[in-house]
């Protein structure tokens, strides 16, 4: 379980608070979307989420982040690194630029760990498999398009095993493909148990994998609900933030007078 | 049951099939001198070129290169790419001592005068010796560098205690250089469609890449903190050894070499140093 308690956090040299009192509880097995327009404060929820702010980036955090009823204040990186991995929108960014194949990069993380080869190697496997993309195993890291590239990113995290998993805008680069597998491997995740938060854009991809939506604007959060009722709400869109598209169809059926059978009310 | 147990479960030790693999992912090694171990060909590069320096004269740098490099470079297959890298190299300090020493050096034997400078035997001697120790040096880099991939030097220093971080920044810094290439490529494309010229003459050139500077070096800085935060993820800088995938293989004839090579640079210091051994010509 990951839990924010009144959470509030600003950046080292800011005075403005990024977040304001947030109160979020994600249970194990449960997938939370995080919606919200730019700036809004997904990606610093996703840092104080996994830990790293401000244990990492530093600034200051009143309130509390639990994961599974354990405070993570001092906690260190690498302890946390097991606890909740965190996948970042640039999968250039979340190269190690060490490694000569993608089988290395995925392993990175479990080596880190100082486990031995035996584990690493059936880490790494699983990993690939789970986001089928064994066939890249002997690619060059630095020679994949953007959408294997992220794959990998991701790889690389679920090969740490994490109790629980944040993603921030894991799907920004990848192809529908590539989003479509995403989303599967995701799925298979909550089914182990793990909390998992996903901040995205791509509001049908929510729509289909989350149990529960929570969106944020101006640092606060501003709907908390299942996911059908936070996406079907027409105010949804103030927050800068477009409903899936089976929303929006069937508005536009109604406006125009016609009935679908079987379409949402 | 020790409830305190770990309660990941293991996994099955690597079959032989997993060895093969994971000893596929080393850098590969086309040729015997390739094949030996990094430290083996550091080891040999180093006591070359300390060897040339301490023995001096002409013939102890010659048998040097005869007996430490030439062979290895035969054996790389690289021979003829090494000679002509190492004197261009080689070259442009060769010709500053050349004309240093030529015309400076004092000496009894004038060869030839040009303006007031006499260019004496003594010192076209001293240069040649200089020019010698110098080409020793770059044939004997640049063997190690040729044969030596980068990243199995880092692993291997690693395998023998080299701290991972350490370890980690060596390995970054070298493939840095490429990935900052590709971006400046890119910035400078992106400055040329919108008019920037770097076609023409060489101040054309120069000034074309001026603007590219400041974008190249302020957005790898950018990417710095990302970076890190990415690889905290990843449980980068968890004290402790590290049980890698790979490792360079290294076996008790090289060791024994590597200690052989050491002793006899010791033993030539000592005597050199201490007059037993007198300036070979």
């Amino acid at each position: 379980m990951l839990e924010l308690r009144s959470v509030s956090y600003r950046y080292p040299g800011y005075a403005r608070l990024v977040l304001s009192d947030v109160n979020l509880r994600i249970a194990s097995g449960e997938i939370v979307g995080l919606v919200g327009r730019n700036e809004s404060g997904k990606s610093t929820l996703c840092l104080v989420a996994s830990g790293l702010a401000p244990g990492s980036v530093g600034g200051v955090l009143t309130g509390e982040v639990l994961i599974d009823s354990m405070p993570t204040r001092g906690l260190r990186p690498f302890d946390l690194a097991q606890r909740v991995g965190l996948v970042f929108q640039n999968p250039n960014t979340q190269r190690s630029g060490v490694t000569a194949t993608v089988f290395e990069e995925v392993a990175l993380g479990p080596v880190n760990l100082g486990l031995p080869v035996a584990d690493s190697v059936e880490r790494t496997r699983w990993a690939l498999d789970t986001l089928k993309i064994e066939d890249l195993a002997d690619r060059d890291p630095a020679k994949l398009s953007g959408g294997q590239a992220q794959l990998v990113a991701i790889a690389s995290i679920l090969a740490m095993r994490p109790a629980h998993l944040v993603l921030d805008e894991p799907t920004a680069q990848l192809d529908p493909e590539g989003t479509r597998l995403v989303g599967q491997a995701l799925t298979a995740l909550a089914t182990t148990g793990s909390a998992l938060l996903v901040a995205e854009h791509k509001t049908d991809l929510l729509d289909r994998l989350c149990s529960r939506v929570v969106a944020v604007d101006g640092g606060a959060i501003a709907m908390d609900g299942p996911a059908a009722s936070v996406l079907g709400d027409p105010n949804f869109e103030r927050l800068g933030v477009e409903r899936p598209a089976r929303y929006r169809i069937a508005d536009e059926i109604s406006a125009a007078g016609l009935t679908v059978p079987g379409a949402i009310p | 049951m020790n409830p305190s147990a770990v309660a990941e479960p293991s996994a099955p030790p690597l079959t032989d099939a997993d060895r093969a693999y994971l000893a596929s992912l080393a850098p590969p090694a086309t040729s015997p001198y390739q094949r030996l171990n990094p430290l083996t060909k550091a080891t040999l590069a180093t006591i070359a070129t300390l060897s040339a320096f301490v023995l001096g004269g002409y013939l102890a740098p010659l048998a040097i290169l005869g007996i430490l490099v030439i062979p290895g470079a035969l054996a790389a297959g690289a021979l003829r790419r090494l000679v002509r890298g190492a004197a261009l190299v080689s070259l442009p300090i060769s010709i500053s001592v050349a004309l240093v020493s030529i015309f400076t050096r004092a000496g009894t034997t004038v060869l030839f005068t040009v303006g007031p400078f006499d260019a004496t035997r003594e010192g076209v001697d001293f240069a040649v010796q200089i020019i010698l120790r110098l080409f020793v040096t770059a044939m004997a880099l640049g063997l190690f560098g040729l044969t030596t991939e980068p990243h199995a030097f880092v692993v291997d220093l690693e395998r023998r205690g080299l701290s991972p971080r350490v370890a980690f920044a060596a390995a970054a810094t070298l493939e840095t250089i490429p990935l900052m290439v590709e971006r400046a490529l890119a910035i400078q494309a992106a400055q040329r469609a919108r008019g920037l010229d770097t076609e023409g003459s060489l101040g054309a050139r120069i000034g074309g890449v001026m603007p590219l500077v400041g974008p190249v070096i302020l957005s790898s800085l950018t990417e710095v903190e990302e970076r890190s935060l990415a690889l905290e993820v990843r449980a980068f800088g968890r004290p402790g050894r590290r049980d890698l995938l790979w490792t360079v293989p290294d076996d008790g004839r090289q060791r024994l070499l590597r200690w052989g090579l050491v002793v006899a640079f010791m033993a030539i210091l000592v005597t050199r140093v201490s007059g037993i051994l007198t300036p070979l010509p």
